[in-house]
């Protein structure tokens, strides 16, 4: 499922599919979801009953009620088939889905201590049994790492064939059923029971099945219901008034003005809309647990965005040697780099590049050296090296300074040093380390046997583009907010080159908790993403909550969205998914009310041609026939729904040009061009259906 | 068209449109509850006002609360006006000695003037006693209208958050929506009662007649005796216009010279009919803090005025072909006033079907087709072109509600119209209460048309008499009240249903309208952005007009069709009825 892997709209596969879905969904139990397409249908039925009574006992313009009640059933096949299309591209992915969920064999760990298996099916396992699983064992149902570190394949749900590694505690403990460990084990504490996991959720979700009505979507029922009747009135009230004037119009041409006046466009294009929005998401590798959350990523107001991963690239790299008085910038990159060899970080690994690139220093024979390199610990924080009887250290500045302090004894190597008075040192250090810190980037200081080099500028990269982005996200009028465990100070130099609206610095699970409510309040909508279990509360608390796929179970159950790729940049793409489902539903709502002006246009002079000749003036198309005229229009409004389906499918484009602007190029296209293209629309079909023959 | 004719309605257009800042900030004031230069006299008369409800300044209802007392309210005033128009022979000041009004059209009548529709099955001066025109009429003239600015200043502080009255905050936002007791008793004493005080003096010193003496006995030149109605004539028609109910004195309504005496007077009753209705529009843009917003809503109601007002003075000014064969050139002088001439009765002809007056200064049944239309459409809009007091306001937000539903998620974002979020509940309101208008309109009138009895009443055949009824049932479900002359309509089936229609007309478009405000006022307003649907530029005017015109108009198309439009058609083909 990777985002290229799109179902193309002409694939076969889906169309012919499809086709038989229309004619499935014909039962009544399903159009009386979609109240529009219910009453054509309920209508077509009726003229059908007539018109078999007048085949029987014999009436005139038998060919003309046939084609009309052709047309009538196509717009309502036409509709169905609309649904079925978009059903159908992700009906194909559920396949794909459901092939990794082949029966397992789970090894359920029994007796007190647990030290015991049996081979038990995968479908048998309740919540809280504790399996084993094993390099080469499907994992058999949803659960959390409780022991062990393994290396698991995940290409079943992401797509992505790199293995991750789950492990017990922290962040990345959750793990999915249908995936493989590839390399050593892991106790697993079963959390989701058969047919509720993730993969029989994601099953559902992409094919629709659980598919609910969102609110936006009922209340716009609502209106298309309104609008139905309000044209019941309009067309049941034509015969009394035609008697007056001592005319009479068959039904055939009631029923054909009906249905084209009712807004049968969106109506049958609505759920069709709805279930692109979801599967555009899924071809993102995004799942939504419900079409609420899309409809709520196009109102959001504000973008929690945290800053590494998101803002910044997830490292921090070192730009520059900054050597205090007296030590030169050569040295201070040789200590520098000596104290990174071993040093695997990414952080670490930038150093031996700058050093390398900027003071061509070179990887040395680490065994000649005769070296011992001192890890990284959380006690400690700090690593280095300790060769030829020199210790070299680097690390945070306050723990530097702690670790040279104590009693350094002032063995001189360099005299310039020893001349002066160590805090004299310090103060400079620190100054130098603050400094660093105002511009965004994170101070770590370098010692050698006890006497303090200087400051390693290690600097938040902020991504390519990301500020124009954000600056597209102004325009849209979202306001972004930087999440961050920095300080404030560096979180304001970073916020302020990555251009978003304010920031939130040292933050803890309850300040961002505290921040999302805080913008509820002022009636704002806040989206976010996260991973860690206390990401949990502020997940669920967000109005979009985007869990990771790599996050732990509980933010996976507390988020309404989740990442199968765990990018949290992927946010801002979710918030333009969201808004163009919005606006698909805006622009053929917009479209199928415009239509009717022309409908009028076409089938009034028709109707009451017979004791209103003079009405004639009104056919401004200058349609053939009468029975042309309410022929075009039926035919137009039942091929624009079938039109209308790539469009409905893709979506209308959003663009971040701010809201009047894409109001008046939509209203231009939509409102207009419906106002515009039935005309010409009848019209073409008038010529054709004139010329050879049907009226 | 002349340029004399133009530039009167142009001085019209410029007296309206400056007159909605002042009467806009006047108005907002009165409905806050602040002080104004009024309230010295008016306040122990409010307090006591109070006292006597039983209620409080304090107290702020939620909207079903609001809702019933206004239902009772009503209730109450059509009964006493029942009572009044049965028993008015046994009754006091009744010099001229009518006798008591037949059930079914005091029925009408009552319920005709308590929905502020003042639809007239009878002639004034020939039916009704001075009691029944000033203790029925005049004061449920104030009263309805009082009603449709209560409503509307309802519907106002559900977006702007206000309660009119210190009243409770619940947790989730506000949930009271003011207090219908106080603001039908503002409006009354600070808005209507002290300019229909100054309006009155005004009509008496252009010639209007005010006494509660009997009917003048006169000599004609030739020696026949004549007698003149008269009575008190113009206390009733500054109400009859700054009310929007349009309920003459006399049976001739603003065409009798009693009622209407020259240009100035007409004038001022066509700006006293549109004041109150555009100043709405600014109480709501000051009371959502943003005056521009006020200013868009006027914007399209103006023009779809001005469109009307340009139609129907040309089609009236143009004539009748029939008339230029036979050498008499000119526009259509038939049902006018000469003292008004073509611009002024075409004019008028637009404010008061535009605004839910339904005064007439001529015969709207004599205008040609075209002009006819326009009334006719203005009135299936829902009038909400300026619309009556208040009520024009209510009208125009459930359009407003609809164009923002459709339209709105064109930008990206569910619909908010002034941060307040549509949704379902607003919008099955919404549509409830548009649904309305074509059911009382259209059902009545299909039944009409084929309804020998009712068809009987028609004065002319053919589509014009089709437009007749159509006219008759258009304008009682709209609340306007004016008529399309021919009909008879003092008949039990016209008293009835037209009564029904003007029920309808104005309660289930009401209590939807209320709903919504209860609805409103208890969301979160959401703050605007960048991303947000600007709703007062040209743009949100264009799309208004459009909604109105599509959602509002299209239903009525085949009937229009059948009406004026085939009688235009016919009439230019060579044929009339």
């Amino acid at each position: 499922m990777s985002q290229s892997k799109s179902a193309s709209i002409m694939d076969s596969r889906i169309l012919v599919p499809a086709v038989g879905a229309a004619f499935a969904k014909l039962d009544p139990r399903t159009l009386s979801r979609n109240p529009v397409m219910f009453v054509v249908a309920t209508v077509s039925v009726l003229t059908t009953v007539l018109f078999l009574r007048d085949l029987i006992l014999g009436g005139e313009n038998l060919g003309f009620s046939l084609q009309i009640n052709i047309w009538l059933w196509f717009t309502v096949l036409f509709a169905n088939f609309a649904e079925a299309v978009a059903e159908g591209r992700g009906k194909a992915q559920a396949e794909s889905l459901r092939r990794t969920r082949t029966e397992t064999q789970a090894k359920l760990l029994t007796g007190s201590d647990r030290t015991q298996y049996k081979q038990v099916p995968g479908t048998s396992l309740k919540v809280n049994d504790v399996v084993l699983v094993e390099a080469g064992d499907i994992i058999p149902s949803d659960g959390e790492v409780i022991e062990g570190v393994a290396s698991v394949n995940e290409a079943a749900i992401t797509g992505e064939s790199a293995p991750v590694i789950r492990e017990s505690g922290g962040d990345r403990s959750a793990v999915t059923g249908g995936t493989q460990v590839l390399s050593d084990w892991i106790r697993v504490r079963i959390t989701a029971a058969a047919g509720s996991t993730f993969i029989d959720r994601m099953i559902s979700l992409v094919e629709g099945a659980e598919r609910q009505k969102t609110p936006n979507e009922i209340a716009l029922n609502i209106l298309l219901a309104g609008m139905t009747l309000i044209f019941v009135l309009a067309t049941a009230t034509i015969p009394s008034f035609a008697s007056y004037a001592g005319g009479s119009i068959p039904i055939i041409v009631l029923v054909a003005l009906f249905v084209t006046l009712i807004p049968t466009t969106i109506g049958a294009l609505l759920s069709a809309i709805g279930i692109a929005g979801m599967d555009r998401l899924v071809r993102f590798n995004v799942l939504a647990m419900s079409g609420r959350a899309v409809e709520a990523a196009g109102d959001v107001d504000t973008l929690l965005l945290d800053k590494t991963g998101t803002i910044t690239l997830g490292n921090r790299q070192a730009t520059s040697f900054r050597p205090v008085r007296g030590v030169s910038e050569q040295d201070l990159a040789d200590a520098a780099q000596l104290a990174s060899l071993a040093d695997e970080t990414p952080e670490g690994r930038s150093i031996v590049v700058l050093a390398k690139e900027q003071y061509a220093i070179r990887g040395r024979d680490m065994a000649g050296l005769k070296a011992t390199f001192v890890p990284f610990t959380a006690q400690t924080r700090m690593s280095g090296v300790d060769l030829d009887g020199s210790q070299i250290r680097k690390g945070a500045v306050d723990a530097v300074l702690s670790y040279v302090e104590p009693g350094a004894p002032a063995l001189a190597g360099n005299a310039m040093i020893a001349a002066r008075p160590q805090s004299d040192v310090v103060g400079e250090l620190q100054a130098i380390a603050e400094e660093i810190a105002k511009a965004g980037s994170t101070p770590l200081a370098v010692a050698r046997d006890g006497k303090l080099l200087g400051v390693i500028q290690l600097k938040d990269i902020v991504k390519g583009g990301i500020r124009e982005r954000f600056a597209e996200l102004r325009r849209m009028g979202i306001r972004t907010v930087m999440i961050t465990g920095d300080n404030p100070m560096t979180a304001a130099a970073i916020a302020a080159e990555a251009g978003v609206d304010d920031f939130l610095a040292q933050a803890t699970p309850e300040n961002k908790l505290s921040l999302i409510r805080e913008e509820q309040a002022k009636g704002k909508l806040v989206a976010m993403c996260g991973d860690g279990t206390n990401d949990a509360p502020a997940l669920a608390q967000a109005d979009v909550g985007v869990a990771m796929n790599t996050g732990t179970v509980a933010a996976r159950e507390a988020g309404n969205m989740v990442d199968l790729d765990s990018d949290p940049t992927k946010l801002i793409e979710i918030v333009e998914i969201g808004k163009q489902l919005l606006m698909t539903r805006g622009a053929l709502t917009t479209f199928s009310i415009a239509n009717d002006i022309a409908k009028y246009f076409a089938i009034i002079p028709a109707m009451f041609l017979a004791f209103y000749p003079q009405l004639g003036v009104l056919n401004i198309m200058g349609l053939a026939t009468p029975q042309s005229a309410i022929l075009s229009a039926i035919i137009f409004n039942a091929l624009i729904i079938i039109a209308l389906i790539p469009l409905s499918l893709r979506g209308v484009k959003y663009r971040a040009v701010g809201a009047g602007a894409l109001l008046s190029r939509n209203l231009l296209i939509y409102g207009l061009g419906g106002i515009l293209v039935p005309f010409i629309g009848i019209k073409a079909i008038d010529v054709v259906i004139t010329a050879i023959g049907l009226a | 068209m002349t340029l004399n004719g133009w530039l009167q309605i142009l001085v019209f257009c410029g007296i309206v449109l400056v007159l909605v800042k002042p009467l806009g900030a006047y108005m907002t004031r009165v409905f806050s509850g602040e002080r104004t230069i009024l309230s010295p006299v008016l306040v122990p008369i409010e307090r006591g006002l109070y006292a006597l409800a039983g209620t409080s300044e304090r107290e702020s209802q939620h909207w079903t609360a609001y809702a019933f007392a206004l239902l009772m309210f009503n209730l109450f005033g059509t009964l006493v006006l029942y009572l009044l128009l049965r028993f008015q022979d046994i009754l006091p000041l009744n010099p001229a000695g009518m006798a008591a009004v037949p059930p079914e059209l005091s029925f009408n009548t009552a319920v005709s003037f308590v929905s502020n529709t003042n639809w007239q099955n009878y002639g004034g001066e020939s039916t009704m006693s001075y009691l029944t025109q000033m203790a029925g009429f005049t004061v449920q003239n104030f009263l309805s209208a009082a009603t449709g600015m209560a409503i509307a200043i309802g519907l106002i502080r559900a977006f702007s958050g206000a309660s009119g009255t210190s009243g409770t905050v619940g947790l989730s936002g506000k949930k009271t929506i003011g207090n219908f007791w106080v603001d039908m008793a503002r409006g009354t004493l600070y808005v209507l009662l002290p300019a229909c005080i100054l309006l009155t003096l005004v009509y008496v010193w252009l010639g209007v007649p005010q006494t509660f003496g009997p009917y003048v006995e006169a000599t004609t030149i030739e020696g026949a005796r004549q007698t003149i109605a008269v009575g008190p004539v113009a206390s009733q028609l500054a109400i009859k216009m700054l009310g929007t109910n349009g309920g003459g004195f006399f049976n001739a309504n603003s065409a009798h010279p009693f009622e209407n005496p020259d240009n100035i007077s007409n004038m001022i009753q066509m700006v006293s009919i549109f004041a109150i209705g555009a100043a709405f529009t600014n109480v709501f843009g000051r009371m959502v803090g943003n005056q521009r917003q006020g200013w868009a809503i006027l914007a399209a109601m103006g023009l779809l005025f001005i469109t009307g007002v340009g139609v129907v003075y040309w089609a009236e000014a143009s004539g009748n072909p029939f008339m230029h064969q036979l050498g008499l050139m000119g526009g259509n002088m038939e049902g006018k006033e000469t003292r008004f001439g073509i611009a002024m009765s075409s004019l008028f002809a637009v404010i008061t079907t535009a605004a839910s007056c339904g005064a007439v200064n001529a015969m709207h049944g004599s205008f040609t087709a075209l002009g006819g239309l326009i009334p006719l459409i203005n009135m299936q809009l829902g009038e909400v072109i300026v619309g009556g007091v208040g009520a024009g306001f209510y009208g125009i937000v459930l359009f407003i509600i609809i164009a923002i539903f459709v339209a709105g998620l064109m930008v990206g974002r569910t619909p908010e119209y002034l941060g307040k979020k549509i949704e379902a509940k607003e919008m099955k309101m919404a549509v409830l209460a548009i649904l309305c208008l074509p059911l009382a309109m259209l059902i009545f009138t299909a039944i009409a048309t084929v309804l020998p009895s009712a068809v009987a009443s028609i004065g002319t055949a053919g589509p014009h008499g089709f437009s007749e009824i159509l006219y008759a049932y258009t304008s009682a479900a709209a609340n306007n009240g004016s008529a399309f002359g021919g009909l008879t309509g003092n008949t039990p089936w016209y008293n009835v249903t037209l009564g029904l229609s003007m029920l309808m007309g104005r309660f289930l478009v009401i209590i939807p309208a209320l709903a919504i405000a209860g609805s409103l006022i208890a969301k979160k307003t959401v703050p605007a952005s960048a991303g947000t649907f600007p709703t007062d530029g040209p743009l949100f005017v264009g799309l208004l007009v459009g909604t109105i015109l599509i959602v509002g108009g299209l239903t009525f198309m085949p009937a229009l069709a059948l009406g004026p439009v085939v009688e235009h058609l016919v009439m230019i083909a060579g044929q009339t009825f």
